[in-house]
């Protein structure tokens, strides 16, 4: 192995790729200028890289440069995109349409948009986590402004139909906003053919630096404008103001330059290493589930449950291994994912999921290690566990009365 | 979150894993905690009916790393305990023992009621009741 703690949380974060860094580097020394400077060969300079970043990320999506709006991430393109569409649209109607696992950014964004007197509908999704086209329909009225629902999810790596969703969208007439994040250089996407009016991106999630991310922001066909939810020097069409942090945007750039000229081969690849990690688990343990869509999912993504196991005490187990878990014991809250929850999956083998993310720099040698490890502990732990006795003699776990603590 | 030694100790090295015969009388077991919450333990003791000695203890625990170590210590200190000495045992000296973080305290709660279940339920088998005090059986 060649280092250990092996990373297997790539939907979490990535690591920055190493020629983002070298392309990065400059700007923070050399060329420091303000993108805003129009004055001098400074600005000119930061200018034409942000110029440049744009349009790779742009191609990433099938955008053009001009419609990228660069922000702090995806947390705040998607506050942008509901808030700033909310206060916007205020006029023409009140009602947003989203669903229920959506990234906590935009259910809070929505809650908050209800308390200042919207209506949000949340539509339920199905055991694999996907909404309908229909549902969408039918939940839009003649009040509705937006539609947001997520490319892929974070937590599960279901994929959603949106392009359907986006076609449905247009023949009524509203925006149509997307979380790209986990879906970026993972998935094709094409703005125009999608039916995306707005579309929220994030570079760390795609082997760029943390703290920059942007929104992409349809000029025509409609032209969709959107109230600013940080006012000052009118950067960014007007959209988001701030100095532009270039050295950023330069990563960002680069980094969909990469997802987008890599995308076929790290697709296959991932995806290979994913199936070889998700069968090589399940096959040698009885009783794992695949939480999420069974094809429709990010090729990188397994988030499985292993009943009679605890999520966070297989983690303990797995130290060596970077991981996340739906079990309430990694959060403060002692509650298990609210997007488990919404898939209909029980709390008990929510509380023994753990999500897998494969990724760029992940090795064929870490997915055997990792597979090999996690079988083991599953054992172990099964063997300690007295609800995997109970089940091994026959005892319906259902048919105990349990004291909820 | 950071685990202290001795979590990882008990949970790399968990102390008499393991099942008794929960029919015999000379058993009494302790089920509490719920598969939904996330952790339920499993505590079991073998009581010598002449002494009132905890001669043996075992336990099986579905949880976190902090649950199964609260309990592997639990059954750590039980063995050779009398009945009464056990009831004494409380969760705050296997928070302390094993430096569980506040958010799992809870965890050494449900041990602690692990203990008195596993009591509770060999009186009961055995009709005892004299001296212990089953008032505080009672769980938080």
């Amino acid at each position: 192995m060649s280092k250990l703690p092996v990373y297997l949380d790539n939907n979490s974060t990535t690591r920055t790729d190493p020629r983002v860094v070298e392309a990065m580097l400059p700007f923070f020394t050399e060329h420091y200028g303000n993108a805003s400077s129009r004055n001098h060969p400074f600005g000119w300079e930061a200018e034409a890289a942000v110029d440049e970043a744009r349009d790779q990320i742009a191609k990433l999506i099938g955008a053009t440069a001009k419609e990228i709006i660069f922000t702090s991430g995806a947390t705040e393109s998607n506050n942008l995109a509901l808030k700033g569409v909310a206060a916007m649209y205020r006029k023409k109607g009140n009602h947003i349409v989203t669903t229920a696992t959506e990234h906590k950014c935009v259910l809070d964004t929505s809650k908050r948009l209800e308390r200042d007197g919207y209506t949000v509908t949340y539509l339920p999704v199905d055991t694999d986590g996907r909404v309908t086209p229909e549902q969408v329909r039918a939940a839009i009225t003649d009040k509705t402004i937006l539609v947001s629902v997520m490319m892929a999810n974070n937590e599960i790596g279901t994929v959603q139909p949106i392009a359907a969703i986006g076609k449905v969208c247009k023949e009524k007439g509203v925006l149509f906003h997307t979380d790209a994040v986990q879906a970026a250089g993972k998935l094709k996407i094409d703005v125009i053919a999608m039916g995306i009016d707005l579309l929220s991106l994030s570079a760390h999630k795609m082997y760029g630096p943390k703290g920059i991310g942007c929104l992409y922001v349809r000029k025509k066909d409609p032209r969709v404008r959107l109230e600013p939810i940080i006012d000052g020097g009118g950067h960014e069409r007007g959209m988001r103001s701030g100095t532009l942090p270039v050295p950023l945007i330069v990563g960002f750039g680069k980094a969909a330059e990469l997802s987008r000229l890599e995308f076929d081969t790290e697709v296959e690849r991932t995806f290979r290493l994913r199936e070889k990690l998700r069968k090589g688990i399940m096959d040698a343990l009885p009783e794992t589930y695949l939480n999420g869509h069974p094809t429709e999912r990010l090729p990188g993504s397994a988030n499985i449950s292993f009943a009679y196991v605890e999520g966070e005490g297989l983690m303990m187990g797995i130290k060596d291994v970077a991981v996340s878990s739906g079990s309430a014991c990694t959060s403060a809250s002692l509650e298990p994912s609210y997007v488990l929850r919404a898939l209909g999956v029980g709390d008990e083998l929510a509380h023994s999921s753990i999500r897998f993310g494969i990724g760029r720099f992940n090795t064929e040698e870490e997915i055997d290690f990792v597979t090999k490890l996690v079988v083991k502990e599953v054992s172990r732990l099964r063997e300690m566990s007295p609800l995997y006795e109970m089940a091994q003699a026959g005892i319906d776990l259902k048919s105990i009365a349990w004291a909820a603590h | 979150m950071p685990y202290s030694e001795q979590i990882l100790e008990h949970y790399n090295n968990p102390r008499n894993v393991g099942s008794f015969d929960a029919k015999d009388p000379t058993i009494g077991t302790g089920l509490v905690g719920a598969p939904e919450c996330g952790d339920v333990m499993r505590l079991q003791i073998r009581v010598n009916a002449e002494t009132g000695i905890i001669e043996d203890a075992k336990f099986k625990t579905f949880g976190c790393g902090s649950a199964i170590a609260s309990s592997s210590l639990a059954t750590e200190w039980l063995k050779g305990k009398t009945l009464e000495d056990a009831m004494e045992i409380k969760n705050t000296e296997i928070v302390e023992e094993l430096a569980l973080p506040p958010v799992k305290v809870h965890c050494s709660v449900l041990a602690e009621d692990a203990i008195r279940a596993a009591i509770k339920n060999y009186q009961d088998k055995n009709e005892l009741t004299a001296d212990i005090r089953t008032e505080s059986l009672v769980t938080a």
